[in-house]
């Protein structure tokens, strides 16, 4: 165990360094004078010309060597620091924490609320087969067909404007999770369950969960004692991968329910040229991904026995 | 655990942690809520002015009425002197600010010098100090007259804050206004709520509280209007506005803009720098189903650049320009345009090639960028599009790459026109956001006087010679005027549009 934190803990300080690293030299390699972006960001189209970029040129020291910028950067984060947005002048930590704040509430409600759909949809689907299985299939494939963009405008006309349930878009109270983490958990539902049914078959057709049957063990009492750990590790892996992914990558559900997310933030600060913000968000991700895989890990080594024979050798 | 307890547990857990985290919010029957598609980043006026001036949160020195008038603000009345070189303008006593603090002419010192070394419209004033007069009014002396000052001082950059708000390196540390709203909730770039003022100098508040939300899409902001859970939503796609105009629970309000949609020219360009050839441009557009067709608001269709508001920049009984093919080849024909056998015009073995820019953030802008490409064609013009981030506009001006720009300028951001239109057309090289390489010295020395003429005769009559010369020499084509489409929800009454867009009237408004 030890071991494994260990190796995660150096993993970590490399994904941060080269995160980092290779985020500012993509960012830096750009076209387009990152001053006159800025200067469009920061005081919007009707209020800047050549003037105002050459005033931000100065200001942020835009001028000075890309060296000179990336060992500064790298000074500041020895330090623990990440500086401040080039356009909102606001520190680069309380926006991503506030922004991470809403993806990671989102992302974290949007996989409960898909796990509570995938498992009986999975299971089912391997349990019954025959028309079971294939109404699963056709709820993912089409799921899957449609953008997540297009479940939300349809669950915002069915919840919001028919039943007047919900409020359409915004943030603040819990009725506003409600919406997007649906729209999010259905698509995500519609791969995973998938994932699920798939290892639910494997298990129910192995020879150990046979085994188990002929010793004498009912179906139900089977799965629950040979059943789930085997059908849990590969089925986990996967949720912690789409769980990533969901965080960075929800940018429609994002603008259309005017959720302050990270998705929708990064891809404005990538517009914007706003280095120290994509930088920050590259680098919380990369962290993320890390302390992400190292508790599938943790959570694997108690679920599965032989990761535990293989660290003990 | 069996499956129901793992599901009560994790509904429990997701209460819990929601209810927790949003408490003491202000609930929809004593908000106005606003949604428009505007971000917000910063505290800073002269960055995100715009809003907290909308918002009422900030105020200015001086007002605007919806006819373009100036009017008292935070300054009561404003004279100048015989030499045009010292203003005294006298401030509103007992203006208390959001912290309970009386307003003084330091805070207000402090502000218009703070706004002096940003951006905005006083960054370029020709001022050369800004002191506290003998009773207690404001002096502002200049280098050189300056008639616009009032105007500029209308502009969200010259609010006024407590002095003690600004760091030394001129940093904002809170925003603490004057007006009938002060912060409650600042959640950038996305949400602001505001709270009444009860000891606000002019009319108190009677809704409690005011929410903004951005809106970044178009559809998501017709559903909140549609739904109700919008009170005021701006900016709605003009093709989404008739639906909803038919819902009992809205009423649309369409109001002009002094915005315009202008082609920008080089002037310069081997194939642009006769005016023929630009005129032959302009004739070949067909602007009324641009303005049907794209912007859904059929009398927006123009052929000048500011509209009839502005009547002083306003030609009355200008010719009305329909699309012209046969002229427009007459005209290039005249310059040596031939049309070639692919049906390109082509001159000394060039073809008549040209690439426009625009921007995606007006969605209507790439829709006409193509409508052009495709009435072009049928002149015998290939033109290239090529959408690109707004910052492409006056870096290519200012390294000449540019050829065209399709942009929407917005001639009304400082309440008084001239001193936009002295960026965008007062020098040869023209401005970023205006001409580029047209030479017109008479009218241009002409225009930059302007901000020293007293006599309002003279000041009309260059100021129509400025609009004969640009509807005549074409330095930038203008195609159709703008026209904002906003929702009101029927439960709010006393709605007011600011066509300058400086103030949402959110004091003036009730809930049935």
């Amino acid at each position: 165990m030890k071991d494994l934190l260990f190796k995660r803990f150096i993993q970590l300080i490399m994904v941060a360094w080269g995160v980092g690293t290779l985020t500012f030299i993509l960012m830096r390699s750009l076209p387009g004078d990152m001053a006159y972006r800025l200067a469009a960001s920061r005081y919007g189209q009707d209020n800047f010309d050549s003037s105002t970029a050459e005033l931000i040129r100065h200001e942020l020291k835009l001028d000075q060597s890309a060296w000179s910028a990336y060992f500064s950067w790298l000074g500041d984060l020895l330090q623990l620091n990440l500086g401040n947005s080039m356009v909102s002048d606001l520190p680069v930590m309380d926006t991503l924490s506030h922004m991470l704040g809403h993806s990671l509430l989102l992302a974290g409600v949007g996989m409960i609320i898909a796990i509570l759909l995938a498992f009986p949809l999975g299971l089912w689907a391997a349990k019954y087969g025959g028309w079971a299985d294939r109404l699963t299939l056709l709820f993912s494939t089409s799921v899957r067909a449609l953008p997540v963009f297009v479940i939300g405008v349809l669950l915002i006309l069915v919840f919001s404007l028919e039943l007047e349930l919900l409020p359409v878009a915004g943030f603040g109270t819990p009725a506003h999770l409600i919406l997007p983490s649906l729209a999010l958990a259905i698509s995500l539902a519609a791969v995973s369950s998938r994932i699920i049914r798939n290892e639910a078959k494997r298990v129910f057709n192995s020879s150990f969960f046979e085994f188990a049957q002929i010793k004498g063990l009912s179906t139900r009492k089977a799965f629950q004692r040979h059943g789930w750990r085997n059908l849990l590790v590969p089925v986990i892996a996967f949720f912690a991968i789409q769980l990533i992914t969901v965080v960075e990558g929800v940018v429609m559900i994002e603008s259309l329910f005017s959720w302050p997310g990270i998705g929708h933030g990064l891809a404005h600060a990538i517009f914007a040229r706003d280095i120290p913000i994509i930088q920050g968000a590259a680098l919380l991700m990369g962290i993320m991904f890390v302390v992400l895989n190292t508790l599938v890990d943790i959570i694997s080594y108690y679920l599965d026995p032989r990761i535990k024979q293989e660290f003990s050798e | 655990m069996s499956f129901k307890k793992m599901h009560a547990a994790f509904a429990s857990l997701i209460i819990f942690f929601a209810s927790n985290m949003y408490a003491d919010t202000p609930t929809s029957s004593n908000t106005i809520k606003v949604n428009a598609a505007f971000e917000f980043n910063s505290i800073d006026p002269s960055v995100s002015g715009y809003l907290y001036t909308r918002m009422q949160v900030l105020e200015t020195l001086v007002d605007v009425n919806a006819d373009g008038n100036l009017t008292a603000g935070l300054a009561t009345s404003w004279t100048t002197s015989d030499d045009g070189l010292t203003w005294s303008i006298n401030l509103r006593p007992d203006v208390v600010f959001h912290n309970g603090q009386k307003m003084t002419v330091k805070d207000v010192i402090s502000s218009l010098k703070v706004a002096k070394r940003k951006q905005g419209p006083l960054k370029s004033a020709p001022i050369d100090s800004i002191l506290a007069g003998d009773q207690g009014e404001l002096v502002i002396s200049l280098t050189k007259p300056y008639k616009v000052l009032p105007a500029a001082l209308a502009h969200y950059s010259t609010s006024i804050l407590p002095a003690k708000s600004y760091s030394f390196d001129d940093k904002l540390t809170e925003l603490v206004g004057t007006g009938p709203y002060k912060m409650y909730e600042f959640k950038p770039p996305h949400k602001l709520v505001v709270e009444k003022f009860d000891q606000y100098w002019g009319q108190v508040a009677s809704v409690p509280f005011a929410s903004y939300l951005t809106g970044h899409r178009a559809e998501a902001r017709v559903l909140q209007a549609r739904s109700g859970q919008a009170d005021i939503v701006f900016g709605l796609d003009p093709a989404a506005a008739p639906m909803l105009a038919r819902s009992n629970r809205v009423e649309i309000i369409q109001s002009k803009l002094p915005r315009t949609l202008v082609l920008k020219v080089n002037a310069a360009h081997p194939f642009l720098k006769e005016v023929q050839a630009r005129q032959a441009l302009s004739l070949a557009i067909e602007r009324k189903g641009i303005s049907m067709a794209v912007l859904r608001t059929p009398d927006s269709a123009t052929t000048q650049l500011l509209p009839s508001s502005m009547s002083n920049w306003f030609i009355p009984n200008a010719p009305k320009v329909d699309k012209d093919l046969d002229q427009a080849r007459a005209l290039l024909k005249e310059i040596g345009w031939e049309e070639n056998s692919d049906g390109i015009l082509q001159r000394d073995g060039q073809p008549f090639a040209l690439h426009l820019i625009t921007y995606a953030d007006r969605p209507e802008l790439t829709t006409v960028a193509t409508a052009l490409q495709a009435q072009w064609k049928k002149l015998g013009v290939d033109l290239k599009v090529d959408i690109t981030n707004s910052s492409a506009i006056p870096a290519g001006h200012q390294d000449g790459t540019l050829n065209l720009a399709l942009i929407a300028r917005n001639y009304g951001f400082i309440v008084d026109p001239l001193l936009t239109l002295i960026k965008d057309f007062g020098q040869e090289s023209g401005g970023d956001w205006g001409s580029m390489n047209w030479h017109n010295p008479q009218i241009q020395v002409a225009l930059k006087g302007l901000v020293n003429e007293n006599n309002p005769d003279r000041y009309r009559a260059t100021a129509q010679a400025f609009a004969e010369a640009v509807a005549t020499e074409l330095p930038v084509i203008p195609i159709a005027s703008y026209t904002q489409q906003t929702s009101v929800n029927k439960r709010i009454e006393g709605f007011r549009f600011d066509p300058f867009e400086r103030n949402f009237y959110l004091n003036k408004i009730t809930i049935k």
